[in-house]
């Protein structure tokens, strides 16, 4: 690093603070932001009347944007040195890095929320696909499959996944342990169209080939989902401090009842928020269920018989097989998503709602 | 207490028992579940391997020349997607966890996390009606003003639905996992450092260098492992925006485009039948071999972090 | 109320390491032990042996007796649980239970059990067990408020509370106001001297002045250095150890030539 910075002479006048260098204002940034985004519109204002088209926004903000990068960094170098501009420039990037993840995220809850309203009424969940062609019809029986599916998946995989992280943190020692915590790991790395195919293949043996049923698309579901409770109840548990579990072992308490009633009591809302975001993550998983438990236009609530939709493989047959007019196809496809993500962002919502207001604190 | 002057025995406690006996159980059940995994998918995949043309009309050679291209669109894929989204999510942990305002840190965090919300086939459907119709003209513009750069080689694609449109899609849904690892790491930077690094004069950016991004880097190299794992794997948004003929070519920008193995799968399974399932499950198979490496690198990269991570 | 504890030969093992060698002690009914020593000498570790809470380490063993009233603690077929209900425990920080209230703390070494308590006798006992910890009065119009909403002094007494609520024979105090204010401290030993009256105890503490002050014999412990077992090198009347002690290390560590 080359120290650029001006060294004043000592016997400089009281004015001349010998610790200031040339500054840019506190307001410069947002100056030159203004004329660079003010620069590119009228750009793109005479091109686009040139070209008879309607103004570009999206190319405006976007050309802006790119503008201001280099010119603060211009700016910066003359006033304030090489080592100044570089840090405005890094951080003017790192801005924009985290402004580009903001636009796909903005676009697409305009998208969803736009595109799926139009659909979004009581017919959509009062009502099948059975029989219908065209416009009308509804999600209910892919809402109803995604909750008997993703429901049989929570029931499978709390129970295991709450036990193992208990074994794992209050009993496991050893090889065991060790094992169990690397094919967790293995477990979380699976893709979820290897689940679905893993419950495809268990199914084929004993059904024969081309079976498709609701419990296949749970135990494809269960199985993204157990390495998620797993992870999440573990970390929880070992939050919990030892010095509650001496505690307890000191006043005469035997190992299991320490940790159903002082260990889990205290964990117990991280574990639920664990629990909860797994469950959100599969709710909206795809690939598996449409492998193992397939799709259908009629309501199933029988697990173990025919073939069973679920919200996200609707959103998925609605827009690849679309019919006439295609535009009823892709609204109800558009209604789905918009469903999906609600109830997703329910149940994230939930989860740290709980995470906040019910955690223990300790007091220290 | 008189009675307790006995001598003091032990008592059975099937309590103790019991719940022992049920934890060791359900983590035995994880061992099984996955064994399980990998036995029916090998089982299910070895008639295939040898399966010809004849036999699975899903082939046209044998199983290895069938798979070698998926392979390829799915490496090729997830590694565009990881060159985009890592500078990327490096910016957003950096921005969060040095830039923005304290306070407002831990919602901009939920604000990124947010995209890890949205559902594969969600995404899938804005790939296709939103993003593919806005790069369109972009990847116009591309081909005919730098088409002389292999990558950007046309004829261009008419609908926008190319690798690179899906290596975006990618690139967004594997970006909060990234973040997110990353700004972990960032904000367990010891302070000490970063207070030293500044008193020596140092602005933020040769702060950020000397004591932040050194203490980061196995936390920056795990993050793109597993967020390439991700991509490797993430199926229905490739599968909805790649319109694919299932060649080997890296052009970026036209209608001639690799599969992958997972959007592959997904598309062909439903119709599929007789020893074309078998060949789909066996690339199933290697998609879940080559996670696997993937993921177990990460891990070991992870492990050797803790031994070398300074923190003390 | 109170046990004459006996200790024959005792080594603390974790895994292959020696922590404590040799130790032979004897306690004294309704009497307070004082185990003074450097750090790292063993004297913690020592003192969880006495009610086998050094099993919660992973790999901790222990060979040798520990004799309470002629019975030994480390026969094959003793119960640790029941060992505990017998020989309370009180902790370095406090360490209420976060999920629940001052009442349900006390209550808890009960609750815990899954023992019926009747809801008078178990206000009985709350009274009775904060009461005995100097604690009522403070606590007594909160009894439902949550025990981590106490002072750091108060919760070490609401510890001890809870541990004599199990009416147990001996109380060990794993340095106990470590953690403490010195107000707080003055309250807690005031405490163990009116404890002393019906239990015995066993404290463990960094305080060569608190030592002197709340017991009645004091062992002392050293370590010959890093990786060298701990031992007992002296045990005799407090003012015996902190007046005229026989071994020159004793009397080197008291005197503040240590080290």
């Amino acid at each position: 690093m080359t120290v650029t910075t001006p060294q004043e002479p000592r016997t400089a006048t009281p004015i001349a603070n010998s610790l200031t260098a040339g500054r840019l204002p506190a307001s410069a940034p947002w100056v030159i932001l203004g004329v660079a985004m003010a620069v590119s519109a009228a750009l793109f204002a005479i091109v686009g009347f040139a070209a008879g088209a309607g103004f570009d926004w999206g190319g405006a903000i976007a050309v802006g944007g790119l503008l201001y990068i280099p010119s603060i960094w211009i700016f910066s170098r003359l006033v304030e040195g090489a080592r100044r501009a570089t840090d405005r420039l890094v951080t003017a990037l790192v801005t924009a890095a985290f402004v580009l993840a903001m636009i796909p995220l903005i676009s697409l809850a305009i998208t969803v929320i736009t595109l799926g309203a139009s659909r979004f009424d009581v017919e959509f969940f009062t009502s099948s696909m059975r029989n219908v062609t065209g416009e009308g019809g509804g999600a209910l029986h892919a809402i109803v499959g995604t909750l008997l599916m993703t429901g049989t998946a929570a029931i499978i995989s709390i129970p295991i996944g709450l036990l193992a992280s208990i074994y794992l943190v209050e009993y496991g020692r050893g090889r065991l342990a060790q094992g169990i915590t690397f094919l967790v790991d293995v477990m979380t790395g699976i893709p979820s169209i290897v689940a679905g195919l893993f419950a495809y293949a268990l199914f084929a043996i004993f059904f024969g080939p081309g079976v498709r049923l609701g419990i296949a698309g749970a135990i494809a579901l269960a199985v993204l989902m157990i390495p998620v409770v797993v992870r999440s109840s573990e970390e929880m548990l070992r939050l919990v401090p030892n010095e509650l579990r001496e505690a307890a072992y000191a006043l005469g308490v035997p190992k299991w009842l320490t940790i159903l009633k002082v260990v889990l009591p205290t964990s117990i809302a991280g574990i639920t928020t664990g629990i909860m975001l797994s469950i959100a993550r599969v709710i909206g998983e795809t690939a598996p269920l449409l492998i193992a438990a397939g799709f259908t236009q009629s309501m199933n609530y029988n697990l173990f018989e025919g073939r069973m939709s679920s919200l996200p493989v609707f959103v998925y047959t609605q827009y690849a097989n679309q019919g006439n007019p295609p535009e009823a196809y892709l609204d109800r496809a558009w209604a789905g998503a918009l469903t999906l993500i609600l109830i997703v962002m329910a149940l994230n919502l939930i989860a740290r709602l709980i995470a906040r207001f019910f955690a223990p604190k300790f007091g220290r | 207490m008189s009675s307790a002057a006995t001598t003091i025995k032990a008592k059975q406690r099937p309590g103790d028992r019991v719940f022992s006996g049920s934890a060791v159980f359900a983590g035995s059940m994880i061992l099984v579940t996955l064994a399980a995994v990998a036995i029916f998918l090998i089982v299910q995949s070895v008639p295939a391997l040898f399966a010809t043309s004849e036999e699975a009309s899903i082939l046209t050679t044998n199983f290895w020349d069938y798979v070698w291209p998926l392979l390829f669109g799915t490496v090729w894929a997830a590694a565009l997607a990881l060159l985009m989204a890592l500078p990327v999510s490096i910016g957003i942990a950096l921005f969060i966890s040095h830039y923005a305002p304290r306070r407002l840190a831990s919602v901009l965090g939920y604000i990124v996390d947010l995209l890890a919300a949205v559902p594969s086939v969600v995404f899938g459907l804005w790939g296709i009606g939103v993003l593919a119709p806005a790069v369109q003209p972009v990847y116009s513009w591309l081909v005919e003003n730098l088409g002389w750069f292999p990558l950007f080689a046309g004829p261009v694609s008419g609908t926008g639905r190319t690798i690179l449109t899906a290596a975006i899609v990618l690139a967004v849904m594997v970006l909060p996992i990234m973040t997110a690892i990353c700004r972990e790491v960032f904000l367990q930077t010891p302070v000490l450092h970063e207070e030293a690094a500044l008193a020596l004069g140092a602005t933020r950016w040769e702060m950020i260098r000397m004591a932040v991004l050194p203490f980061g880097r196995s936390g920056i190299v795990s993050a793109s492992v597993l967020g390439l794992g991700r991509a490797l794997g993430e199926t229905m948004a490739v599968a909805m925006v790649l319109s694919a003929t299932g060649v080997i070519s890296f052009q970026l920008l036209t209608s001639v485009n690799p599969s992958t193995i997972a959007a592959n799968i997904a598309l062909s399974f439903p119709e599929a039948y007789g020893l074309n399932v078998n060949v789909l499950i066996a690339t199933g198979l290697i998609l879940f071999v080559v996670t696997f490496a993937v993921n177990a690198f990460a891990r070991w990269i992870v492990s050797r972090r803790k031994d070398f991570s300074g923190a003390n | 109320m109170s046990k004459r504890i006996e200790v024959r030969d005792l080594n603390v093992y974790y895994s292959k390491f020696l922590a404590v060698e040799g130790v032979s002690l004897e306690i004294e009914p309704r009497s307070v032990t004082a185990f003074i020593g450097p750090s790292g000498c063993g004297k913690s570790t020592f003192l969880r042996t006495l009610n086998r809470m050094h099993e919660v380490i992973p790999g901790a063993r222990v060979e040798g007796e520990v004799l309470i009233d002629g019975n030994n603690l480390y026969d094959p077929d003793v119960d640790p649980v029941l060992v505990r209900r017998q020989v309370g425990m009180v902790f370095q920080r406090p360490n209420p239970f976060p999920t629940m209230s001052i009442k349900e703390n006390v209550l808890a070494g009960v609750k815990l059990n899954n023992a019926r308590i009747s809801k008078s006798d178990a206000d009985d006992l709350v009274e009775r067990s904060l009461q005995g910890a100097n604690l009522w009065n403070e606590v007594k119009d909160r009894l439902d408020r949550p025990g981590s909403g106490l002072s750091g002094g108060q919760q070490q007494r609401l510890c001890i509370a809870r541990a004599i609520a199990v009416s147990p024979e001996v109380i060990l105090m794993d340095e106990p106001c470590s953690a403490l204010d010195p107000i707080s401290t003055l309250a807690i030993e005031d405490l163990i001297e009116d404890l002393k009256l019906q239990y015995t105890i066993v404290i463990v503490t960094h305080n060569m002045q608190q030592a002197s002050r709340v017991s009645d014999k004091t062992a002392f412990f050293n370590i010959a250095g890093t990786g060298k077992p701990g031992k007992l090198i002296e045990y005799d009347q407090t003012t015996t150890i902190f007046s005229n002690p026989t071994v020159k290390a004793t009397e080197d560590y008291v005197s503040g030539r240590f080290g």
